[in-house]
């Protein structure tokens, strides 16, 4: 598996894409910081661009890789080599390369504004945290959907309809129905709504670690109280984990299975 | 060699292949043909494990190849269509497949033989049909494995290329090799072929050397005895 993530890893390293989102988020980073002079705000302000746009990126990018080393993965299936292998050793490759172009990206700019010298780190740390499980979840996903539909085009309609839905629609629908059912006592449902979705956990995670919650009223103090204790942090990251590990192991499971 | 029992395998409701028992013995140039649609690229890419069939058995030099992906470093394969990585260069191909086989090979021969060295260092994608299989070519016969699959090997190649092709071929038989080979050339298969495998709608139909199908059919040339087999099923 290592042979062919190191393969996947340089070949996308080589391509123009790679160098662009890296580029994209050096630039984002150092207007932010040197616009802003502030980087508690500069984090708050990149956690609502990673937040909706690293799934974009990450799904898109997965999509269009599997597609288009359709012909070296045919290659590699006659050789010896074990099919989970093939198609993790790609995804860690897609997934290692974004989750590099983000890191490095935008820890470029904040390290050289200062920020060991400052006391968000912490807040910057769970910033790239959340990031980088962001990419590895929704690659998977760009990677499961790909697998699953021969025809390029559905493909890649079915992946932007899921980040469509897990970015802007969910939200909507998780509204409609706090204001459909606000006679119910909904602290729970609530909860369990927002764990279900990657991209509404990773933000009410930041949001909770920035201290803001006070913002957010008495569902932000019933959130604080889960997500701010050491139980709360475990499930959520746990979610997270249970996210990233699930569709990962359905691409294994569904490539053994495939013909080609 | 191969040994295939009662193979099935389906594509959505198309049954491909049916009952399919085949036995390939070790040595010898085996030509898999059979007309178009009946079955000859899903059986190769059975032996090699790349199409998962629905029911039956295979195993080859002796081994199951369910769940097993280690008897591939004892197939050299050559595919139908040479489609290969385009940003890569001819050079890093080779390179790579090597790194990946872990296995002694003697590329360079293979690449002055072909006249492949003004494209070492181009990308594949910007490579002709031809010379992308002379790539394939290299690819396939560099390493010394005792099974060769060849899909429709002389597409795109020119006269010269041909009959170093068919030298390549004669060479590794000559070293007790077995050899699988689909084309739809017959020339090609009768003056290389030492058997004959001919699939018709997803099974065998016939298999023997080219002198038991001349008598079967009872026609005096190869080319029209194998126009007799499909003829004589179509009339059935």
């Amino acid at each position: 598996m290592l042979k062919i993530l190191k393969y996947s890893f340089y070949d996308l390293m080589r391509s123009r894409w790679s160098y662009v989102y890296f580029l994209f988020y050096l630039a984002l980073g150092f207007v932010l910081l040197f616009l802003n002079h502030d980087l508690s705000k500069a984090v708050i302000t990149l956690m609502n661009v990673i937040i909706v746009l690293v799934p974009l990126i990450s799904t898109i990018f997965g999509v269009m890789y599997f597609y288009n080393s359709k012909e070296f993965t045919e290659l590699l299936l006659a050789q010896p080599l074990k099919r989970s292998s093939i198609f993790l050793g790609q995804y860690y490759g897609v997934a290692g390369s974004l989750t590099l172009s983000l890191i490095l990206g935008l820890g470029i700019p904040f390290i050289l504004y200062g920020l060991f010298q400052s006391d968000a780190i912490w807040d910057f740390s769970l910033l790239l945290v959340t990031g980088a499980f962001l990419t590895l979840i929704f690659t998977a996903l760009a990677f499961n959907i790909a697998l699953s539909n021969e025809n390029k085009i559905k493909g890649f309609g079915y992946a932007v309809l899921m980040w469509l839905f897990l970015a802007v629609i969910y939200d909507g629908l998780f509204l409609l129905s706090l204001i459909i059912f606000e006679e119910y006592p909904l602290d729970s449902f609530s909860l369990a709504a927002t764990t279900f979705n990657p991209i509404d956990l990773s933000r009410t995670l930041i949001l909770l670690k920035l201290d803001i919650s006070a913002l957010l009223g008495y569902t932000g103090a019933v959130f604080k109280s889960y997500f701010g204790t050491n139980l709360g942090l475990f499930i959520s990251l746990g979610m997270l984990v249970l996210w990233t590990v699930l569709p990962i192991w359905r691409l294994a499971y569904k490539s053994k299975r495939k013909d080609f | 060699m191969i040994q295939i029992e009662n193979l099935h395998k389906k594509f959505g409701k198309n049954q491909v292949l049916s009952h399919l028992d085949l036995r390939i013995d070790e040595g010898g140039i085996f030509a898999v043909l059979g007309p178009n649609g009946s079955g000859k690229t899903t059986l190769i890419k059975s032996i090699l494990g790349m199409v998962v069939p629905n029911k039956g058995n295979l195993s080859v030099l002796g081994a199951s190849i369910r769940k097993n992906w280690k008897y591939r470093q004892e197939i050299d394969y050559l595919p139908q269509i040479a489609n290969f990585p385009g940003n890569l260069k001819v050079k890093e191909l080779i390179r790579m497949i090597k790194d990946l086989r872990q296995k002694p090979s003697n590329e360079q021969e293979l690449i002055t033989l072909l006249g492949l060295e003004p494209f070492l260092d181009k990308k594949l994608g910007t490579l002709s049909g031809g010379t992308k299989q002379k790539v394939n070519i290299v690819l396939t016969f560099m390493f010394d494995s005792p099974l060769i699959i060849l899909d429709e090997p002389t597409t795109g190649l020119d006269p010269a290329s041909l009959l170093k092709l068919k030298d390549l071929i004669q060479k590794e038989k000559s070293k007790g090799k077995t050899i699988l080979i689909t084309t739809h050339i017959m020339q090609f298969v009768e003056e290389m072929a030492d058997e004959i495998v001919y699939l018709l709608e997803g099974n065998i139909y016939f298999k023997g050397t080219i002198d038991e199908l001349m008598a079967k059919t009872e026609q005096n040339d190869f080319e029209h005895a194998i126009a007799a087999i499909s003829t004589h099923t179509t009339n059935a």
